[in-house]
This record gives structure tokens, C-alpha cells and sequence, in this order.
């Protein structure tokens, strides 16, 4: 239930003013916005780690932005609940040509944008049109990230073609080359559906502010529209963001009717809220807190893994060069050993560089099981029996797929102390520099590092990490960039054996190790019921219910 | 008077030059930078150098700082590159925050400490005197972030007698003219919205005022003992002057020019706004604010926030020192 700040009528003195505080709650419409079912609790406060970037999601690439948009908007193409596959959400269905070069989205009749709208086949054109015409800052990649990278660029340099409206219910959009990922990367909050009256009205597209300081546009600070279930109702930037349900919605709702993400960017402290009754719930719950969570009667939910925490290998410095090195690595590390120690509980084990939820997962790639016998024979078949390696690891950061790289950083150098290797430890904060180290420069050799997916697609893993020479890796294997792209733009039915295959080349050639994917939690309250939970973090909250 | 006003607020125009151009030179100097911040786990290299020459990052430093000059003198702080949103928008959506948690802590420091000080220094040796410098030595030496932490698990968690975090209950619709929340619920009548936020700036207030309430207890005993002693007490007390007259004029006024000063330095300070209490209590002020600019490199806030601040530092020290002449009519006569 949410909470109106009882207006009095003004002339009244401070003390009775504080009197009438006194009793505040007694004064409070409690129930403003009208009660759910059951337990008559109608709003539910979630704990963001941060404010959303922006509202303006075509705008946006990080999680705390999504999270808001989710509820906000809807694309295209939705996902398949509690998995990362793709499924019918604003376009019901789609027709893809065999060339890879023509998408025909049938979409789905009826639907409103929050401002009244319509939402058809001209909307999602506008759409289009709109990503595909940035220029200047618009289009860089601190702005539009997702179209950025997925189309390859705005204007010429991008892939996108155009589209056309056959009829209201019925977009046919054009590429210049195939873009066998666009399904899957649709998905994206990026690619959500915006109203064109309100992206208009509120001038979305100006970047304001000086050439080189761009200022959120009057759209992007407080006037999103989408189809989703919640409208936007308020920012109080540095403190909330608050939605509540929209009427016109084509969906369903549960009890949830009005939503406030309150910021809470220190994690001890979003405990702590949760604890003292503050808040319904909470992501990016640090491992350790788990067990005392649930003594305490909170529930823990944990979403199937979407990520992959490796041990990298910078090939530019000796001896990574040489595959018997990295397979006795490969062999010295205890993976089930390192998740006990190191990990959340249900983390999985990795065996390739993409999480078992994606679809080009292989069961069939080359494993390297722990024996420290075998590595110490492959270290003394390539002469380096006494060898010394520095080992970068990042402080003061966790990310999903690494809560605390000190502790996976100590379990794996004891594993390779086992095998006669010398491990010298070589820490640097994440922020701002671990980051610059790794990927910017050869000053690196064995390091942590991950990734999370974006949407279910191999290439976005593995595309990601080995599609062409990097400074992280620092090889150059033009047979094995050949094969990934080749299995990228396979026909739709033979991508995923391509994929498995390329999978299975990425493991025999070794390039590091994938550890595991560990899963993130999310907490809450007893009385939170039914909270989507996604491996995509595709979660919209108008199916949770309460109980009492 | 005016004259002494007139001539340290032009004094102001100098030190903020050179400080605009330490901070820049010192904000350049750090390592990584905001395109690295905004673009995440994998930046391409090609990618950053692109950000770098959009927001002129790439540009020789003098360059830079001519241009941010330029800005300035037009009153424009610049771009949070991480929010989107002017620097200067955001130090005046939060800075209400940072001034209402100020105030609390300064209540608390004062409210407590002089009365403190003055009990210990009159019965020196007596059981007061003896807790009044343990207390103080708790509350100097105690880390802010772990009072904070107690006081939250305490008295949020276990008692549930306050709220755990925020400005205001997430879920209460309010109306915020000003962004002072309390200031606000007065205004607009909505009693129960400013009873809310006055809750909610107890805990992160207590926090907060225990350092300054430490120092200005130990200075107020320190000052007191002295002038209790000085002939001019001796001689008031032998002409018979009524007790509290003697207590309130003759000793406690003549000891609060220390006191002040010290409050003055302490107010410069919280008003600096406090990273460990805000981020702590998820208290959306500057300071918070300004940890975060840190960490995401996000040079105009820093920039921005910096300069603000020093202002605001430059100003609480001249009403200082003008308040001077308001409890000593010697240094009034003198200007």
C-alpha cells in the first residue's frame, strides 16, 4: 500500500503540527491507490543498487536502467519465461527470408502505449528508423551501446536496411547483411517499443547540452512511454524511481500495482532494509549474506546461471604461447573445489566459455579434468618445471560471475602451487585501471576475468572473447576467428551445431580455462510470491503476488 | 564590518582559480577515466579513443581547462558524464540533503557537547568530568561507518524504532519544493511527510554529530576551565554577581570564542558532505554523491562538487568570523 502525505490545512502552529506528526500514521491514507487481493498490500519496493542511467532505454546499457524499463516497455520479442530463449511478446510471430535479410514481425492487435497511442506497425518502423539515424554523440557508444553493437553502426556503416509497414499489423524490416543474432539481441530492453507521440513531445533524440558534454534528453529524465504494465510515475534521482500500474495494459496483473526502486548503493545496507522492513526485496545479494538470510526466515531465489568467470592467458607472454602450458594449468586447477570455496552455492561448473543455458552449449568438448599428475608431466614435456607467473586479479569489485576474486584467486594459485608453479600475485583495483590492464595493453599473463551474457546467443559469448585478436588474449588464429564467424552466419537450422562446434574448437585450442558460472540471488520477503526470476533478468513484476 | 564581508568575498575569486586549476590538473592525473567507466567490461580500445574525442578528453589538458574556464564563468559547472544530468543540478538537488543531516548532527554536537564540556570543566575530577572525556574518546576514535553500522542494526533492525535507510519512506507521496524534507512537510502542510524525514535523519544524525560532538565538548571544557579561573571571574564572584549571571555572561560567553571557531571548522566540515554516513544510510546527499563521481571517474562532478564545496567552506568561515564580533564587542570595536 502506499503512502499520501496527509495535506492539512495550513494556520496551524508548529506544535500541533508536531502533535499531528505524532499520530501521522492514524492521519495517512493508508490505501490511496486502491488494494490488491488478499493481503491488501498493493506496492512493491524493490532496492536498486543505483539510479537507472536513464529512462530512455534505446539510451541505456546498464542493468539498474533495464530493470526500470522492463516494467515500462516491451519489444518485439520477449523471453520464454525463467530461460534466455526468445519468445513472442509485441510481434506474436516472424517470418525470416532465407537470405537472413528480411524480418516480417506479425505483431500483436490491440495494444496501447501508455499515452494512448497505438501501437502498430508504424510505431515499430519509427523505432527503427529512429536507432538507425543517430548521429553525433547519439551514436556513440556511451549512448546507444545495444544498436551500436549489434547493427554495426548508424547509417551506412550499419547493417540495418529499413522498414516498412505492409499493414498496421505487419512491419517488414530490411538488412544490408545478415544479422543472424537479431532475434535473440531483440530481447534487449534496448530494443523496446517507445511510444513515437512521447519520443517526439519530449524531444528524446536531443542530446542536449554542449558538444561535448551530453545532457539526457526532457523524454530520457521523465516522460518514457511504453506498452509494458507500469507507467512512469516519479525519479527522485539519488533516491527512487516510482511506477504504478497502467490501466490500458493488454495483460494481466497480480497484486502488484505500484513499484518504487528505492536506491541502495551499499550492499550491507540493502540487507539491513530488508531486515528492518524497509523494502519487499533485493538483487546482487553478496554470497555470504545468504545463510544468515535464510535463518532469518527471508526467502533466497537464485537465477539459473548467465555468465562465465574464466582464468584468461595472454598468448604475447611466454610460456602461454606453448598449448601443453595451458592444458597442465588446465589440469591443475580442482573446479569443484574452487565453487565450494569460493563460490555461491549452485554454481555450476564450467566446462566450455558459454553457460549450459545457451543455446550452442556442447556436452562434447575436450574436458580437462583435475589431475595434478598429468599437469606437472605436461609442464615438464614443455621444460618449464620451474615456472614463475604473475597472476592479475581485480580488488574492490564484484561482478556477478566473480563476488570476491581475492578468494577464487587464492584457491586457484594453491592448486597451481600443487603443480610446482610460483604464482605471483599482482592485484589492482577494477576501478579504473584493472580493466585498462587487461584489455588495453600485454602487461598480463594468466588473469580473472567474465562476462555476462547479453541475450542467448554463443557468438555473444564466445564471439565476444575470441571473435577477432585482442590484447587480452593476444593471439592470432585466423582459422579460429574464420570458424566463429562461420558459425555465426550459418542458416538458422544448422546454427547450433555450428555452434557446438565452434564451442568444441575454442576448447582444443585452449585459449584459457573457464571455471564456472556462478548464480546472482535475489532476496525478499516471505510475503513476495511468484517473483519472475530470469537468467536474462528479464523480470516484470505484474505477476508477483503477496500473500498475507 | 562590510568592508571585512567585502574583502574576503574577493579573495574568494582568486582561490578558486588556482583551486579550478589544481583539481584539474589532479583530476587528469588519475588513472583510467570516464570512458572506460561508461563502457564497461569490453571496451574496445578503438571504442574509448571515440568517447575520448566526443567529450574532448583528447585534447591537451590547457585546452581543456581553458574551455571549462570559459564555461564556468558563465556559471556552467558542466555535465555529470555518468548521469547525464548539470553538475550544478545535482549538487542542488542533494545539498538540501547534505545542509538538513548538518543540522541535526550540529544540534546534537552542540546541544550535547557545550553542556558537557561546561559540567566536566565546573566539577572537574567528578564522576561527569571523567565520562564526558571517555565519551569524547569514544566518539573521536570510534569509525564513523561502524557507529553507523551499530546504531542502523540496533535501533533499524532489532527495535525497528527508526528507518533503516533514505531520505523519506520510499512508498509516501510528498511534495518537495525547496528539497529541504522536513522544510517541505511544514510548508505544504503535509505534517506527517516532515515528521518522516526529521525520523529518518536521527540515526545518520547521531552518526554523524558524535565526532563534532566529541570536539566541542573537549573544547568547551578546556575553555571553561580556564576562564573560571581568571581574575576578572574571581573578582565578578567577590562583588557577590548573582551565580547564574556569572555562569552565563562572565564564564560561559568569554569561553565560546574557541567554540565557535571550533564549531565553525566542524559545520565547513559536515557541510562537505559525509561519504561513509550517506552511503551508509543510503542518504542521497554530496557526499555519497561525490564517492561515486570517485569511482566512475566522472571529472565535472568532481570537478564541479569540489569547487561548490569550497564555496560553501569559504562562506561558513566568513560568517564565522563575522559572528565573532557578535559575542566579543572588543574585535567589533576594532573592525
Amino acid at each position: 500500500m502506499r503512502r499520501r502525505a496527509t495535506r492539512l490545512a495550513g494556520g496551524v502552529t508548529l506544535v500541533t503540527a508536531a502533535a499531528v506528526a505524532l499520530s501521522g500514521c492514524v492521519a495517512s491514507e493508508r490505501d490511496a491507490e486502491g488494494s490488491g487481493e488478499g493481503s491488501g498490500k498493493d506496492t512493491f519496493v524493490f532496492a536498486a543498487s543505483a539510479d537507472p542511467g536513464s529512462l530512455d532505454p534505446a539510451f541505456a546499457s546498464d542493468g539498474e536502467s533495464f530493470r526500470v524499463a522492463r516494467q515500462i516497455f516491451e519489444g518485439l520479442v520477449g523471453v520464454e519465461p525463467g530461460t534466455a530463449d526468445p519468445a513472442p511478446l509485441l510481434a506474436e510471430s516472424w517470418d525470416i527470408s532465407d537470405d537472413g535479410l528480411e524480418y516480417t514481425f506479425h505483431l500483436k492487435e490491440g495494444v496501447k502505449f501508455q499515452d494512448d497511442t497505438d501501437f502498430d506497425a508504424e510505431a515499430v518502423c519509427f523505432n527503427f528508423d529512429r536507432w538507425a539515424n543517430w548521429t553525433g554523440l547519439a551514436a556513440s557508444e556511451s549512448l546507444s551501446y545495444y544498436y551500436t553493437h549489434v547493427f554495426g553502426g548508424q547509417g551506412e556503416n550499419g547493417k540495418y536496411d529499413s522498414c516498412a509497414a505492409s499493414d498496421a499489423a505487419t512491419a517488414v524490416v530490411k538488412l544490408k547483411s545478415p544479422l543472424p543474432e537479431l532475434v535473440p539481441a531483440l530481447s534487449l530492453p534496448s530494443f523496446s517499443m517507445q511510444s513515437p507521440t512521447a519520443l517526439e513531445e519530449f524531444k528524446a533524440d536531443e542530446v542536449g547540452g554542449a558538444e561535448d558534454a551530453p545532457e539526457l534528453s526532457e523524454y530520457a529524465t521523465g516522460h518514457p512511454v511504453g506498452t509494458g504494465p507500469y507507467e512512469f510515475g516519479e525519479w527522485k534521482a539519488g533516491e527512487s524511481v516510482t511506477l504504478k500500474a497502467f490501466d490500458g495494459y493488454w495483460g494481466e496483473f497480480g497484486d502488484v500495482k505500484n513499484i518504487v526502486f528505492t536506491v541502495i548503493s551499499e550492499g550491507t545496507a540493502r540487507r539491513q532494509a530488508l531486515e528492518a522492513g524497509d523494502i519487499d526485496g533485493y538483487d546482487l545479494v553478496a554470497p555470504a549474506d545468504v545463510d544468515a538470510l535464510k535463518d532469518g526466515g527471508y526467502q533466497v531465489l537464485n537465477r539459473d546461471p548467465f555468465n562465465i568467470l574464466y582464468l584468461g592467458m595472454n598468448q604475447k607472454q611466454k610460456p602461454f604461447d606453448d598449448p601443453k602450458v595451458r592444458q597442465a594449468i588446465a589440469h591443475a586447477i580442482d573446479k569443484e573445489a574452487l565453487v565450494a570455496a569460493a563460490l555461491p552455492e549452485g554454481t555450476e561448473v564450467a566446462t566450455q566459455f558459454v553457460p549450459s543455458t545457451v543455446s550452442g552449449y556442447s556436452d562434447d568438448v575436450a574436458t580437462y579434468e583435475f589431475d595434478q599428475e598429468k599437469a606437472k608431466e605436461l609442464l615438464k614435456e614443455a621444460g618449464q618445471e620451474n615456472l614463475e607467473l604473475e597472476f592479475n586479479y581485480p580488488t574492490d569489485v564484484s561482478r556477478p560471475y566473480m563476488p570476491d576474486a581475492a578468494a577464487i584467486y587464492e584457491a586457484i594459485s594453491a592448486d597451481l602451487e600443487e603443480v610446482g608453479i610460483t604464482v605471483k600475485a599482482t592485484p589492482e583495483p577494477w576501478s579504473p585501471t584493472y580493466l585498462d590492464t587487461i584489455q588495453g595493453s600485454d602487461k598480463h599473463g594468466l588473469h580473472l576475468l567474465g562476462w555476462t551474457g547479453d541475450y542467448n546467443d554463443t557468438y555473444n559469448f564466445i564471439g565476444t572473447f575470441f571473435g577477432s585478436e585482442s590484447a587480452e588474449w593476444g593471439f592470432d588464429d585466423e582459422a579460429l576467428f574464420k570458424s566463429l564467424g562461420d558459425a555465426r552466419y550459418a542458416p538458422v537450422d544448422q546454427q547450433e551445431a555450428q555452434y557446438k562446434a565452434a564451442n568444441e574448437a575454442v576448447m582444443e585450442f585452449l585459449p584459457g580455462v573457464p571455471l564456472a558460472s556462478p548464480v546472482p540471488s535475489l532476496a525478499f520477503t516471505e510475503q513476495v510470491q511468484g517473483y519472475p526470476v530470469s537468467p536474462v533478468q528479464d523480470e516484470v513484476y505484474n505477476v508477483i503476488t503477496f500473500t498475507e | 564590518m562590510l568592508r571585512l564581508i567585502v574583502q574576503r568575498l574577493l579573495l574568494l575569486i582568486p582561490l578558486l582559480l588556482g583551486l579550478s586549476v589544481l583539481l584539474f590538473a589532479w583530476v587528469r592525473a588519475l588513472p583510467g577515466g570516464p570512458a572506460t567507466a561508461l563502457l564497461g567490461e569490453r571496451a574496445t580500445p578503438e571504442a574509448v579513443a571515440r568517447i575520448n574525442t566526443l567529450y574532448g578528453f583528447d585534447q591537451p589538458v590547457h585546452v581543456q581547462y581553458f574551455k571549462y574556464l570559459g564555461r564556468l564563468l558563465q556559471g556552467d559547472f558542466g555535465v555529470s558524464t555518468r548521469t547525464g544530468r548539470p553538475v550544478l543540478d545535482e549538487f542542488l538537488t542533494r545539498f538540501p540533503a547534505t545542509i538538513e543531516l548538518t543540522i541535526v548532527a550540529l544540534i546534537i554536537a552542540i546541544g550535547i557537547g557545550i553542556p558537557l564540556g561546561y559540567i566536566a570543566a565546573r566539577r572537574a575530577g567528578s564522576f561527569i568530568d571523567h565520562s564526558s572525556v571517555v565519551v569524547s574518546l569514544i566518539g573521536v576514535t570510534v569509525p564513523v561507518f561502524f557507529l553507523a553500522f551499530i546504531l542502523k542494526y540496533v535501533f533499524a533492525v532489532e527495535l525497528g524504532w527508526f528507518p533503516s535507510t533514505g531520505r523519506q519512506d520510499p512508498t509516501m507521496i510528498a511534495t518537495h519544493p525547496t528539497n529541504f524534507y522536513v522544510l517541505d512537510g511544514l510548508l505544504t502542510g503535509e505534517w506527517d511527510a516532515a515528521w518522516d524525514a526529521l525520523v529518518h535523519l536521527i540515526l545518520p544524525g547521531i552518526a554523524l554529530g558524535t565526532i563534532p560532538l566529541a570536539i566541542v565538548a573537549r573544547m568547551t571544557r578546556a575553555a571553561v576551565s580556564e576562564v573560571q579561573n581568571a581574575d576578572y571571574v574571581r573578582t565578578a564572584r567577590a562583588k557577590g554577581i548573582r551565580a547564574s549571571r556569572l555562569r552565563g555572561e562572565h564564564i560561559l560567553r568569554n569561553s565560546m570564542l574557541p567554540v565557535l571557531t571550533t564549531i565553525g571548522l566542524q559545520v565547513g566540515l559536515l557541510l562537505s558532505g559525509a561519504v561513509l554516513t550517506e552511503t551508509v544510510f543510503a542518504f542521497s546527499g554530496i557526499g555519497s554523491f561525490l564517492a561515486e563521481a570517485v569511482f566512475n571517474a566522472d571529472y565535472p562532478v568532481m570537478q564541479g562538487f569540489v569547487l561548490m564545496i569550497a564555496i560553501v567552506y569559504a562562506l561558513v568561515n566568513l560568517f564565522v568570523d563575522v559572528s565573532y564580533g557578535l559575542i566579543d564587542p572588543r574585535l567589533r570595536r576594532q573592525q
